[in-house]
């Protein structure tokens, strides 16, 4: 079981503010190391740059390359798969949430977030 | 010992448990009333830990929609960030941002979103004064929707961008996001806080723009006096 309090965060969102936001709660663990990108491209970039990163949390809704690609091409990557991957987004409806978790998410938030929801699902997922 | 006075032994000693059983019924009874405020206590701590943790998820908003949104002096990129807060923290799918001209007394629509979800959005306007949103203007006073339908002229929510008491716009909340069903108690009060942030922001912005202009012109003129001068 990993410590989540050293975990390494990899935020990907195009807006400055929910980057800003998402790392503001992820302030809860108190060495984690977040990087940021601000596409799905950017993201894979920093993936296979030589950066370990424990969790992906990524919304959909991005240009260059949305939320959705970046997940189904990390789970398609042998060395990326394992990555738990837990997708912020506007898209609330049941129809998206599906999609998202049958692309390989393991998880999936609708904003608004709830700081301490979002807390929790991470503790869920890399305590396993 | 006669049998008389093993009974009376007896009877003492049934006594003595007597009394030890009823004093471990009234222990008892104290330990259950205790706990049971134990409980109640500990319901009520539960209760302010998610009421702290929520106003904690406010004020965490607050801070990061505060920071960017005097991160800039573009008056574009102000509207861009207001934009994004009213999508991302508030949960507004269709809404319309309106500045007030002053010479006019016109409430104008400067930026929207969700327009294909409520059509009609990007080209709002309306008098100061004048229905819903002109009245929220002129009041400076915040308007939610509790019955009804909602339209182009009422719309879910109007909150006034206003520093101190001079209004400079409003914006209007037509339709949340799918997974957002209502305004909860804590979003009226983070929405005109946010408001008042947005506020200072564009008028800033505003203010700089405005400066830049008259900056150019007096350069431009300084330069031509030069030039006629040489």
């Amino acid at each position: 079981m990993m410590n989540v309090d050293n975990a390494r965060f990899l935020i990907v969102e195009d807006s400055p503010t929910m980057r800003q936001l998402i790392s503001f709660s992820l302030k809860r663990f108190r060495n984690a190391k977040i990087i940021e990108a601000v596409d799905g491209l950017d993201a894979l970039r920093k993936l296979t740059g030589g950066d370990k990163i424990d969790l992906i949390l990524t919304d959909i809704n991005m240009p260059v390359m949305d939320g959705l690609k970046l997940v189904s091409m990390v789970r398609h990557n042998a060395s990326l798969k394992n990555i738990p991957i837990i997708i912020i987004t506007t898209e609330g409806a049941e129809e998206d949430r599906e999609r998202g978790l049958a692309l390989g998410a393991n998880a999936y938030i609708a904003k608004p977030i709830q700081s301490s929801h979002l807390i929790k699902t991470i503790s869920e997922l890399l305590a396993v | 010992m006669s049998d008389e006075s093993r009974a009376e032994k007896f009877l003492e000693l049934f006594n003595k448990s007597k009394e030890f059983t009823e004093e471990l019924l009234r222990e008892n009874e104290r330990l259950r009333a205790q706990l049971g405020e134990i409980e109640r206590a500990n319901q009520d701590y539960s209760a302010r830990y998610t009421e702290i943790e929520e106003q904690n998820n406010n004020l965490a908003s607050l801070y990061v929609a505060s920071y960017q949104l005097h991160s800039t002096l573009d008056f574009r990129e102000v509207i861009h960030i207001v934009q994004e807060i009213l999508l991302n923290l508030v949960g507004a799918k269709s809404f319309s941002i309106l500045l007030l001209d002053e010479n006019t007394k016109e409430l104008r629509a400067v930026a929207c979103d969700g327009e294909d979800a409520f059509p009609g959005i990007e080209t709002l306007s309306t008098r100061l004064g004048e229905g819903v949103i002109g009245t929220v203007a002129s009041r400076a006073e915040s308007f939610y929707l509790n019955d009804g339908t909602v339209s182009l002229e009422r719309p879910l929510a109007a909150v006034p961008l206003k520093i101190k008491d001079q209004v400079i716009g409003v914006i209007a909340i037509y339709k949340l996001l799918v997974q957002k069903h209502a305004f909860t108690a804590v979003d009226y009060e983070l929405f005109s806080l946010l408001a008042a942030h947005a506020a200072t922001a564009i008028f800033s912005a505003k203010l700089y723009a405005q400066s830049e202009r008259k900056l150019n012109t007096i350069q431009s003129f300084l330069d031509l006096l030069t030039t006629t001068s040489t």
